[in-house]
């Protein structure tokens, strides 16, 4: 199977969606990329972002998260999200929850801390503001 | 003897009884196969969190600025034991199997010198522990609130546990749960969760098929395992606490279902004695009747 690869999206609560796909692509924290099968194997971190994955022909899916990270191989990616929701079902109440947790959490931070807490942050508001629906 | 009306008054009062119990034991088995099911829906992600520290853990190999949650303090002095049970009793053994596994191992601790601290989740083990360790008591999360556990409230444990091994409150972190095997079998355990790095990673099927030690590593490793292992902890906190959730309720429907067949058999019993004393009475009736007859 060279032209597809096992997608997971798993959540602590549940096994949000498992599938075949051709492409993945993910906002990762050094700047976003797209997996394709055959994909070296890799572990990266991911800021909050959008994710959205291709499956048989044009048809694609995306997801919105608050950071998370995925596992990518040659034949399979699988992305530990805390939270994640599939974009249709975003609304402007999560995305804000998720702004003030993070805001939360850059509160009393310093050092190398603060600048990830406010990356973390600044991430978020970007998302909250490109997903405003 | 007691009499009559006491026999009456008894077996209605232990129909009660069975009452309750049967209705508890029927509750119990509802939040049971909900507790297992999100249990089930939990383990992909835990067993994906795991899978990534692994593969992170054997590419760290050797290196020695691996963080502190993943190799400790170097030290194992102070230890910290987190009990955690049930908010509710009548749950045969649970509770106490959990709590006597704790108390053997602080007593062992205490034994070889080392100090100990408990943090309790969950009243039950909290009162049990408190006659023996109340000097060693240095936390209780209370989820009397929570009608199922969530992940926040794992978020939360996790993050007090973590503030507090920040703080250099204690070198070794243990939480004790029970494993749900079965409906009858719930197994009390325990596991390390800081330092997290205990046993070499098994080569789990997973790490094995995928040739876990050839993974690339954006950012750096070292920049990965600080933002990860505070959240490993916390989907192993998540999974004891649904385990236990699943454990308890098995616990108490086999506690509650045997409380019915007692309170069964109780109820066959009174009732025999009862007969035999209503019949006892009618016949000491007629003999004296028959007696007073005879007399005339």
């Amino acid at each position: 199977m060279a032209d597809s690869m096992d997608f997971e999206l798993l959540t602590p609560d549940r096994r949000l969606v498992q599938c075949a796909v051709e492409e993945v692509e993910v906002p990762g924290t050094e700047g976003d990329f797209t997996a394709l099968p055959g994909h070296m194997p890799l572990i990266t971190a991911l800021r909050p972002g959008t994710l959205r994955i291709r499956t048989d022909g044009s048809e694609s899916r995306e997801f919105v998260l608050s950071g998370g990270y995925v596992e990518i191989s040659a034949s399979s990616a699988t992305v530990l999200a805390e939270q994640a929701v599939g974009k249709a079902e975003v609304t402007r109440e999560r995305l804000d929850a998720w702004v003030s947790d993070a805001q939360q959490g850059a509160e009393g931070k310093i050092g190398v801390e603060k600048d990830r807490a406010d990356k973390y942050l600044n991430d978020m508001l970007a998302l909250s503001r490109s997903s405003g629906n | 003897m007691p009499s009559l009306k006491d026999l009456r008054l008894r077996i209605e009062s232990v129909k009660n009884t069975r009452k309750i119990t049967k209705a508890m034991q029927m509750v119990a088995a509802a939040k049971l196969r909900k507790a297992q099911e999100s249990a089930v829906n939990a383990r992909p992600y835990a067993e994906g969190i795991n899978g990534v520290v692994n593969a992170l853990t054997a590419s760290l190999e050797g290196s020695d600025n691996a963080p502190p949650l993943l190799k400790g303090t170097g030290s194992d002095q102070v230890q910290l034991l987190v009990a955690m049970s049930a908010e509710r009793g009548l749950c045969g053994s649970f509770n106490s199997a959990i709590v006597k596994l704790v108390r053997i191992r602080a007593r062992e601790l205490i034994g070889r010198g080392k100090t100990v601290k408990i943090m309790t989740v969950g009243k039950k083990g909290r009162e049990q522990l408190r006659r023996e360790f109340e000097d060693s008591l240095i936390a209780h999360v209370d989820l009397s609130h929570v009608r199922t556990v969530g992940y926040g409230e794992a978020q939360a444990i996790a993050g007090e546990i973590t503030g507090r091994f920040d703080a250099g409150e204690f070198d070794v972190a243990t939480i004790f749960f029970s494993t749900f095997r079965s409906v009858i079998v719930q197994e009390p355990t325990a596991l390390q969760l800081i330092p997290a790095m205990t046993s070499p990673p098994e080569d789990t099927a997973r790490g094995a098929e995928k040739g876990s030690s050839f993974y690339e590593f954006e950012p750096g490793e070292e920049e990965i395992l600080d933002g990860l292992l505070p959240r490993a902890l916390t989907a192993r906190v998540f999974a004891a606490l649904l385990e236990n959730a699943a454990s308890e309720q098995g616990s108490r429907m086999t506690a509650m279902d045997s409380a019915t067949r007692n309170a069964g058999d109780m109820i066959d019993r009174l009732t025999i004695e009862f007969n035999r004393s209503r019949q006892a009475a009618i016949t000491k009736e007629l003999i004296e009747i028959i007696s007073g007859a005879e007399a005339l």
